[in-house]
């Protein structure tokens, strides 16, 4: 009896050790499919460079603007444009994002209004980037008559990134602990003053990240400004925002035509000639740039704030 | 002599009861505060409001002008030519077309790495590669339109495909299946990870291996997690526009062949956006008729994304 129930034993041992050939199989077989996600991520890189490198470090390529011959051609109208660009989404985007999610997270009854704004809030941040586009071309362009703007690309941009911030917001509240608020109602405050004064100064750091990974998103998003028939060849710069006389500051620019960086990029994409190629490689290259630096900036902040909380 | 009482009556000589009395100008400020931020919150709502009134109102006109029908059944799309033909199904088919090139890359690479990530693989690995991984989510897709026609047409047409046009679904298909891997995985991971640990316990317990814990049990825990996360996939392969519009070619085609090129329904709308488009025009008319299908089949599939998971739920 003792010797069946010791080889009893000893089959399930082997049956397991079988089994566990697997284990090692997938394990491999995980690493094999992350590597063609970074290699993908290095070849672009790599492909990117070695195809750019002699336009992207040339200053004239900054400093010029847009030009038939391929090699005078430059991104200056480009990265002027989403600056401003950018500058008007960001001005817009957040005060309504995380206006929005102080709502939602602090003051929103348990109701269905509420129910139906986060559900909205949800599906909006599936919503194809491009339909976003049609919105603006229907209703900034043509219904408000704003025109082919840079304050219509920017409100455009804004629309698309709401989402983004008030998710960053609530989840940036949300990690506040309630005692805090509680202490605050316990002396007297209103529910703004709990806000003002202690909920918003906790979670600016996480709301930021927020905004910083919204923007970085923003700043790549090409269909929806082709859509509202933003020009791919500017040959000048918006007014100036700055003025030598009074008032010294004009906003006439808002209103001017304009391009950004990755529509540059897609107008040298389609070109035929391959020296125009080089060029969207650079541009590429100074978009991905920016893209990396704000990402990494919000990884570094959300890195920063976890090793400061003290609560 | 000051004795603590005295100081409080000398500070605050009014009774307690009217001190912490009613304010209407305090009151009436927390209104408007309140209310200023529902309107902030209600923005989210106007938006979609604003997306289905514009998508319909504008393309009306184009469906008085061609009928439900023709635009169904057609197979022809050369709205812009002087024999125009309204069939939405080429551009139909280059969507499905790409979009399955790409869930066909997104969906085993992103589940395998899921399942590796949560049940395989160390903190320290977790934390190297998952931000490698969200980098790869953010990479403007302009940049990857650039890839696919730049470096991956060639580099299939120097190896397996030799006859590969230098517009082709394929190769955009494949370029947006790794775009898409971060968006799958990271949700995947996210529904493993709130697997409750006794499962995986009481299963290791019983003798199972990792392999067979992960599979068997992780997995179909928290399938309806995993859904959600190829129903995001899907929807982002279907909406994604600058790598189809770069790498796939600008020409409706009515084909079910990946190795050809064709123009799907985003790629049309850039199209005409890039050239001269008069308010009221027919190109006008089109690209908002366009859009609506696009945003109604995304609804469909995310209906049914919807139907699939909460079939599929399991209860803890």
């Amino acid at each position: 009896m003792a010797a069946n129930n010791e080889q009893h034993i000893q089959e399930i041992r082997a049956l397991i050790k079988k089994h566990k050939i697997w284990d090692k199989v997938f394990a491999i077989v995980g690493l094999l499919a992350m590597l063609v996600g970074v290699t993908t991520l290095i070849v672009l890189f790599a492909n990117l460079a070695i195809d750019g490198a002699p336009r992207l470090l040339s200053w004239d390529f900054y400093t010029s603007f847009p030009s038939r011959r391929a090699s005078s051609a430059g991104i200056l109208s480009a990265w002027v444009g989403t600056t401003l660009v950018m500058l008007v989404t960001a001005i817009s985007a957040v005060p309504i994002g995380v206006a929005a999610g102080i709502y939602l997270e602090e003051y929103a009854p348990k109701n269905w209004m509420t129910a139906i704004i986060e559900i909205n809030v949800t599906n909006l941040a599936g919503v194809p980037s491009i339909v976003y586009g049609l919105l603006a071309l229907g209703l900034f362009v043509y219904q408000f008559g704003l025109g082919q703007s840079i304050l219509a690309a920017g409100l455009t941009l804004a629309l698309l990134i709401l989402p983004v911030v008030i998710v960053a917001t609530r989840e940036a509240i949300r990690s506040i602990p309630q005692a805090i608020r509680e202490a605050a109602y316990a002396v007297g405050s209103t529910r703004w003053q709990v806000v003002h004064d202690h909920v918003l100064p906790y979670s600016t750091g996480g709301i930021l990240t927020g905004v910083i990974i919204g923007l970085s998103r923003a700043i790549g998003e090409t269909a929806p400004i082709i859509t509202i028939g933003a020009l791919t060849f500017i040959a000048f710069l918006p007014d100036s925002p700055f003025k030598g006389e009074f008032p010294y500051i004009s906003f006439d620019w808002i209103m001017a035509p304009f391009t950004v960086m990755p529509i540059q990029m897609f107008s040298w994409t389609s070109r035929p000639e391959e020296e125009f190629q080089f060029n969207a490689a650079a541009a590429g290259l100074v978009l991905l740039g920016m893209t990396l630096l704000m990402n990494a900036l919000a990884i570094y902040l959300r890195y920063r704030i976890r090793r400061n909380i003290k609560w | 002599m000051n004795s603590p009482a005295q100081i409080m009556n000398e500070d605050f000589s009014l009774p307690v009861s009217s001190r912490l009395a009613f304010r209407f100008s305090r009151h009436i400020r927390e209104r408007i505060i309140e209310f200023i931020l529902l309107l902030a919150a209600s923005i989210a709502v106007l938006t979609t409001l604003a997306i289905v009134v514009i998508l319909v109102y504008e393309s009306l006109p184009f469906f008085q002008h061609v009928s439900l029908k023709d635009f169904l059944t057609d197979t022809q799309w050369t709205p812009l030519f002087d024999d125009a033909h309204y069939g939405i199904m080429p551009l139909v088919a280059g969507t499905l077309v790409t979009t399955g090139v790409a869930l066909s890359v997104a969906i085993p690479l992103g589940t395998i790495i899921a399942i590796y990530l949560s049940e395989f693989a160390s903190h320290k690995v977790r934390e190297t590669v998952k931000p490698f991984l969200e980098l790869l989510g953010a990479v403007p897709t302009i940049v990857f339109g650039y890839f696919a026609l730049v470096f991956v047409t060639p580099l299939l047409q120097s190896t397996i495909l030799p006859n590969l046009p230098g517009f082709n679904m394929l190769s955009a298909g494949l370029v947006m299946g790794v775009m898409i891997i971060p968006y799958v995985s990271s949700l995947s991971e996210d529904a493993m990870h709130a697997v409750p640990m006794h499962m995986r316990e009481a299963s290791y317990a019983m003798g199972a291996t990792r392999f067979q814990t992960a599979f068997r049990v992780v997995t179909p825990a928290a399938f309806s997690g995993i859904a959600a996360a190829y129903i995001l996939g899907i929807s982002r392969a279907m909406g994604e526009t600058m790598v189809v519009a770069v790498a796939a070619g600008m020409q409706a085609n009515m084909t079910w062949n990946p190795m050809e090129p064709a123009e799907t329904m985003t790629a049309y709308i850039v199209q005409v956006s890039l050239g001269d488009l008069p308010h009221g025009s027919i190109g006008y008319q089109t690209i908002f008729a366009v859009g609506l299908t696009l945003i109604l089949m995304t609804l469909v599939f995310n209906i049914m994304g919807f139907l699939l998971t909460r079939r599929f739920r399991e209860r803890y």
